[in-house]
């Protein structure tokens, strides 16, 4: 944490007075119990209804980021499991979940929705001691909300008419789902819950650094009563992803994650028959006007950049800030940046957890000596961080150049790269300038120029005084080479279903 | 008596009245079928041509082979026409559709007389110029109506002001059905503008005629230059290229084959291309139509603004 000396020993910079947070109490630790939470030693895979050993044998640790201390093993699908979950499935599609009446259907899904808030508790602590992100994230955010999207969906099950006019829409069939490690169950839950409401069965890959919420999940659906099949959640890496992708009886892919993994799904289910959608990276500019309310914006930078730690693909990591309110905003932004709380994932007042893996840390390194060498000025928090676990500063860079590879590559983690602009034109020709569009943020105190601006972002999401909120109801998706296809509302069923 | 008869017709009178001399019969003023880019009709940079034939294999006309930059100056003029059209109020939209039906109206009978060139009965030619007359005014009336269809406010938990509306993908490079001179091309263009994009399309390569016909109708329908942009040329030389090009967005292919299929899909996944093949349809039929056929070139773009909450009560939608 930072100390009060240092804080106080400037009191100007650039003119523009220094906010004072420190009050000279520090925060005493306070770490969310882990007691509640039962974890197996090793977890199979969950293929029709059942927990299965992998036909290779092989199993693979997962560790806590922040400890790098191991938790569990896990299974590594090859292509023969990947070839059983598929045949489940497809036996469940043909067999019960197409038959099945809607309304039924939809009491399943509900079903699931109920015993994940029975059990939020324990899917927040396992969310952040697997993956690294704050428990005050996991518990606020990630699980509610994945609850809540199995309950929004489920209503759907039975009305799918009403939301295609002059249509009947109809199933596909086996659904293949990949979803990254950012937000295990949320991503579980936006993949799973619309393909089961439109009649469809799953074979589902979570990442192989965060598999234990989607495995927890893979209990309670066995609990639920959900007919043997529907669902079935394995493990493994890349190539057990590759596996589910050239499956040839698969009839849907969906995949969350990286550009450069999506394109090259994409092609590999070309000529295939497969639908497709894709909700891949982002480079999202983040706007402020001069009339904005300032402190509310810098509040919204910090949550549009450092919420989980940067590993989101629609974080604001482009700022743009309007020439004439620069100054005060770098100064705010860096006196609010000293304030957070950088370490154990399970203290209630930690504001950024762990990276999730080494492997990610190393990337976000890179990116920092690439934004230095590219003449770029960085300036980071002066917290202390733990010794051991992955984690990095809140950071950020000035003097940035539109070419920049900090200001063109997505990071996926804390690190912001700023620029200026003068006119509303210059801004929206900038902030559209990138192959990305998946989101945007814009503050202004005008109603008009809200507007303006929200209808030019090239991008899916706009968030105007506001940023990085997400609701079952609310469509997300990107534009461009952030992909195609939503995820939530009316206009994420469309993805899985025949119109 | 018959003197003068042989007099006159060595000569003839042109329409504004002067005496010429020439044969009896008036020599035809033939066209020169060229391609549409960016509001001009250029011919084709590479200078290449093919012969349109009919069934019976007689010349009908020297067709523009367009080439892979023809192709590429046309995404220059659709990206240019983007803005502008994609700004223009969906009624305006909605009237310079209704535009083009007007213009295709008023010449119904060259688009007669040429589809009956390239093989159609007197009655299919008929009947395809008039669908594809009305399946213009169909989507201009779509206009400003598919936004209200498929848009949503959404009841978001928080409170926050949030709804979701469709905005077009871009430019979008078209390949026509290459069964019908006019009405697939009709059909494949009308609903990519008719939802704020701009367009590159390749007509078909065996009955091209009308292709050129119609770029004319547009340009005299207010359609600002580079909106649609029309090529003649050979599939199997381009769709390549369609597919693969870094400043389009979305790529539409009107066909069956399999391999082009395939390959156009492989080459969009280069900066993640929306799709869509329109396998097998019938353009002459009802399913010709549709307000998904706009909606499937369209983006969903869902909106955020938090609601204040003083003075009692928290607002919400």
């Amino acid at each position: 944490m930072p100390t009060k000396t240092k804080r106080n020993s400037i009191s100007k910079s650039n003119g523009v007075p220094r906010l004072k947070f420190n009050t000279g109490w520090e925060y005493a630790p306070a770490p969310e119990s882990k007691s509640h939470i039962k974890l197996k030693d090793r977890y199979d895979l969950f293929i029709n209804g059942k927990f299965v050993k992998p036909s290779s044998g092989k199993y693979f640790e997962t560790i806590n980021p922040a400890t790098e201390e191991r938790i569990a093993e896990i299974a590594d699908a090859n292509a023969a499991d990947v070839d059983k979950a598929v045949k489940a499935a497809r036996n469940a599609y043909e067999r019960v979940w197409k038959k099945m009446p809607a309304a039924e259907r939809a009491k399943y899904i509900f079903r699931i929705s109920r015993m994940i808030q029975e059990r939020a508790r324990e899917f927040a602590v396992i969310e952040s001691i697997d993956g690294g992100k704050t428990i005050r994230e996991s518990r606020d955010v990630d699980i509610p909300l994945a609850a809540n999207h199995f309950f929004y969906y489920a209503g759907w099950a039975d009305k799918l008419e009403y939301a295609f006019p002059g249509r009947i829409p109809s199933s596909l069939g086996v659904a293949g789902q990949i979803i990254p490690w950012n937000f295990p169950l949320l991503m579980a839950a936006w993949k799973i819950a619309p393909a089961l409401a439109t009649g469809n069965t799953v074979v589902l890959k979570p990442a192989e650094t965060t598999p234990l919420t989607a495995l927890k999940l893979a209990e309670i659906i066995q609990e639920s009563g959900l007919p043997e099949g529907v669902v079935n959640i394995i493990t493994g890496f890349g190539q057990t992803g590759a596996d589910i992708v050239n499956h040839p009886d698969i009839d849907k892919i969906a995949f969350t994650g990286s550009t450069e993994v999506g394109k090259i799904i994409q092609k590999a289910v070309a000529g295939s028959n497969k639908k497709i959608t894709l909700e891949l990276g982002g480079k999202a500019a983040n706007i402020i006007f001069d009339d904005a309310p300032l402190d509310q914006a810098v509040e919204g930078i910090i949550n549009g950049i450092y919420f989980n730690q940067g590993h989101v693909c629609c974080a604001g990591s482009r700022l743009f800030v309007q020439e004439s309110v620069y100054n005060i905003v770098l100064r705010k932004l860096k006196d609010r940046i000293e304030t957070l709380i950088v370490g154990d994932p399970l203290d209630k007042n930690t504001d950024i957890g762990a990276i999730n893996s080494k492997t990610q840390l190393e990337t976000i390194n890179k990116y920092i000596s690439i934004g230095k060498k590219e003449g770029a000025e960085i300036y980071q928090s002066s917290c202390p961080i733990p010794g051991k676990g992955f984690f990095c500063r809140p950071t950020l860079f000035t003097n940035v150049a539109q070419s920049n590879r900090i200001a063109q590559e997505e990071i996926f983690g804390p690190v912001l790269a700023i620029q200026t602009f003068r006119t509303d034109e210059e801004v929206i020709e900038k902030a559209n300038n990138t192959p990305y569009g998946l989101s945007a943020g814009v503050w202004t105190d005008k109603g008009s120029k809200i507007f303006n601006l929200t209808t030019k972002m090239r991008a899916g999401v706009v968030w105007a005084n506001t940023y990085n909120k997400f609701d079952p109801t609310s469509p997300f998706g990107g534009y461009k080479e952030s992909g195609f296809g939503r995820e939530g509302g009316l206009h994420g069923l469309s993805g899985y279903l025949k119109v | 008596m018959s003197k003068t008869v042989e007099k006159k017709s060595k000569l003839s009178i042109s329409e504004n009245g002067l005496e010429k001399p020439g044969p009896k019969k008036r020599l035809e003023v033939l066209k020169t079928y060229k391609i549409y880019i960016g509001g001009q009709f250029p011919r084709t940079e590479s200078g290449r041509y093919y012969i349109a034939t009919n069934n019976k294999g007689e010349q009908l006309a020297n067709v523009c082979l367009s080439s892979r930059k023809d192709f590429r100056d046309a995404v220059v003029a659709a990206r240019n026409a983007f803005k502008g059209w994609s700004a223009k109020a969906a009624f305006n939209r909605g009237q310079i559709l209704y535009r083009i039906a007007e213009m295709l109206e008023g010449r119904k009978t060259q688009f007669i007389e040429e589809l009956a060139k390239q093989d159609s009965s007197k009655s299919q030619a008929q009947k395809e110029v008039i669908l594809s007359i009305d399946r213009l005014v169909y989507y201009a009336g779509w206009c400003d109506k598919y936004q209200q269809v498929f848009g949503t406010v959404n009841p978001v938990a928080s409170s926050h002001f949030n709804f979701s509306v469709p905005e077009p993908t871009g430019v979008v490079a078209a390949i026509a059905s290459q069964e019908s001179s006019l009405v697939g091309l009709v059909s494949a263009i009308a609903p990519i503008i008719a939802g704020g994009n701009t367009c590159v399309i390749l007509a078909s390569e065996t009955k091209p005629l009308c292709a050129v016909g119609f770029a004319e109708v547009i340009n005299s329908s207010d359609v600002p230059g580079g909106v649609v942009n029309i090529l003649t040329g050979k599939p199997s030389e381009l769709f390549s290229q369609f597919a693969s090009h870094m400043d389009v967005n979305a790529v539409v292919y009107c066909g069956t084959d399999e391999l082009i299929q395939k390959e156009m899909q492989q080459k969009a996944a280069g900066n993640v291309k929306r799709v869509l093949i329109y396998n097998d349809v019938n353009w002459l039929s009802e399913k010709g139509q549709s307000p998904y056929s706009i909606l499937d070139l369209q983006e969903i773009k869902t909106t955020w603004h938090p609601i204040e909450n003083i003075g009692g009560g928290s607002g919400g939608y």
